[in-house]
């Protein structure tokens, strides 16, 4: 039913006749694609280009947001204040993601000593949760500096952090709580018949899968943080948002809130890209011939 | 089997498959005719898995040509979806999806590649349950099965699109050796029923049994071919004896 095997063709291989044909092939097919994707491409975004551009209202939109003049007048101070927006989340980020870690373990602890622990993480994320952002910024940079405590800072840049750092740390810990949860159970088995600990397990088993898990939505509640940054303005720290506000109510213009836009969208992109390459390669390592 | 199709339903010629610099297949020929059961043997990193992934499209092949049914599949332009409606793939490690009932892992492919009714696709895939003695398991969902029931479902899964060709990638592997043989059994009912089948095996009795030709891959090439009884009491190549010698129970 088949040939003998051929003689040993040795190293230098050629691609058949029809292996080249069908190279071709493929190249056609890939460079159709490619066309069909440009035109795509161009046909939507200039379509939308068009329309905005077209509306009755773009020269007084234009004047409004997007005016140069404005733009590089109000560029400079607005740098030195977003300056402060990326040292608090560079504070707070590494806070958050260590707290929510430990609430989530807390919650999944078993240990019957640990109960009172795992009340106190349940409370935790479900009354920090319920509570908006905006308000733990006020109660805490109102609130707490009237408490007159000694040794604790008053600056109310200290208590914006502090009440952006309990917000997200709620919700990060239910981030990682969901990602411990969908480690399969015979993981926890295994480790369990290695002899590991509770404790143990979840240090070298369950945590660096569940971390891997969670590194998507993870990036997703750090981009709502850099943004929500901004409501330190509420405690009057003079970060980009209250900057661009003070600018625009002094000379009537919004651009500026259009230069602090681009300058959250400059932090978040590159921060994107390193999160995908980042699971890009786990999933690239452990899954290699998933079959 | 919808289709009474002439001359061989699969035909390989001077395949060839590498991952980078690694060659992991090289002229592989390969003819399956209607009701054939060909078993690729042939020790782990020979080639079998990759030859059958290759045949369901799953990876391209670096050269040569394989048809089915009559046309030829490796071309570029072919639609890939159509070609694997027809052939049935069932792998080593089962891939039942998890968050379905058996009754809807089976009828998941029936109601959306090929849009039959609901009302259909149970009829079908229940007739085929009860047929492979899983009837009372179709309602549950597969982790609550045992590995020989996963199989076995998972082979109802591929069975119910009717196709014309069957490839099993090693499905008794992961069992235990009582499991083993209610799987094999269901094979050997379907061999008899006429269903062409190409499979890799590591169960040597089992292929001299139900295999029509045997193939006896070694590092990506068939080494030697021919019917079983020959292939596996009488073999021509030294590899082929090397390897037998280590996988058979010594006579």
């Amino acid at each position: 039913m088949t040939t003998t095997p051929r003689a040993e063709r040795g190293a230098a291989w050629e691609p058949s006749a029809r292996e080249v044909e069908r190279r071709a092939e493929r190249r056609r097919l890939r460079l159709r694609r490619l066309a069909v994707a440009t035109a795509a491409v161009i046909v939507v975004f200039v379509g939308v280009g068009l329309l905005v551009v077209t509306s009755p209202g773009w020269p007084t939109v234009r004047e409004a947001f997007f005016s140069g003049y404005h733009a590089k007048r109000a560029l400079p101070d607005i740098a030195r204040a977003f300056w402060l927006n990326v040292k608090m989340f560079l504070v707070a980020e590494p806070l958050i993601l260590v707290l929510a870690l430990a609430i989530a373990i807390a919650r999944s602890a078993r240990s019957a000593l640990l109960v009172p622990l795992r009340l106190v993480a349940v409370a935790y994320t479900d009354v920090v949760r319920g509570i908006p952002t905006i308000l733990l910024v006020l109660l805490f940079g109102f609130g707490m500096p009237s408490l007159q405590l000694q040794g604790v800072p008053n600056s109310p840049f200290f208590w914006a952090t502090a009440a952006l750092v309990v917000s997200y740390s709620a919700y990060v810990a239910e981030v990682f709580r969901a990602g411990i949860e969908s480690v399969h159970p015979s993981q926890v088995a295994s480790a369990a018949a290695l002899g590991l600990s509770r404790g143990q397990t979840m240090r070298f088993v369950v945590v660096p899968q569940a971390v891997r898990r969670v590194v998507p939505p993870l990036l997703n509640d750090f981009i709502s943080l850099q943004k929500d940054t901004a409501l330190a303005s509420t405690l009057g720290v003079f970060e980009a948002v209250f900057v661009a506000q003070d600018y625009g109510n002094f000379n009537f213009n919004f651009t500026p809130y259009v230069v602090v836009a681009c300058f959250f969208v400059a932090l978040t992109i590159p921060m994107a890209r390193f999160t995908d390459w980042l699971g890009g390669r786990y999933s690239e390592r452990e899954r290699a011939g998933a079959r | 089997m919808t289709e009474p199709a002439e001359g061989p339903i699969l035909e390989v010629t001077d395949v060839r498959k590498s991952y980078g610099e690694r060659v992991v297949l090289s002229d592989v020929d390969l003819v399956v005719n209607p009701h054939d059961v060909v078993c690729l043997i042939g020790s782990s990193g020979s080639g079998k898995s990759t030859l059958l992934r290759c045949l369901n499209l799953l990876e391209d092949v670096d050269d040569g040509v394989i048809r089915f049914e009559g046309r030829e599949i490796s071309d570029p332009r072919v639609d890939r979806r159509a070609v694997r409606s027809r052939m049935g793939m069932v792998f080593q490690a089962y891939n039942l999806f998890p968050h379905l009932t058996v009754l809807e892992n089976c009828t998941l492919a029936p109601r959306r590649v090929h849009g039959l009714s609901r009302a259909a696709a149970e009829e079908r895939a229940r007739q085929l349950l009860d047929q492979f003695g899983l009837a009372d398991q179709a309602g549950k969902h597969p982790d609550r099965l045992s590995g020989g029931q996963q199989q076995r479902a998972a082979l109802v899964r591929a069975l119910c699109t009717s196709p014309t060709l069957l490839l099993l990638d090693e499905i008794t592997a992961a069992l235990d050796p009582e499991l083993v043989g209610e799987v094999l059994t269901i094979v050997r009912d379907l061999a008899e029923q006429g269903t062409t089948m190409v499979l890799a095996t590591h169960e040597m009795s089992f292929a001299r049994d139900v295999a029509t030709s045997g193939c006896f891959l070694h590092e990506g090439r068939i080494l030697e071919h021919g019917p079983p009884e020959q292939l596996l009491t009488d073999p021509r190549e030294a590899r082929t004896r090397q390897f037998l010698r280590r996988v058979l129970p010594p006579a």
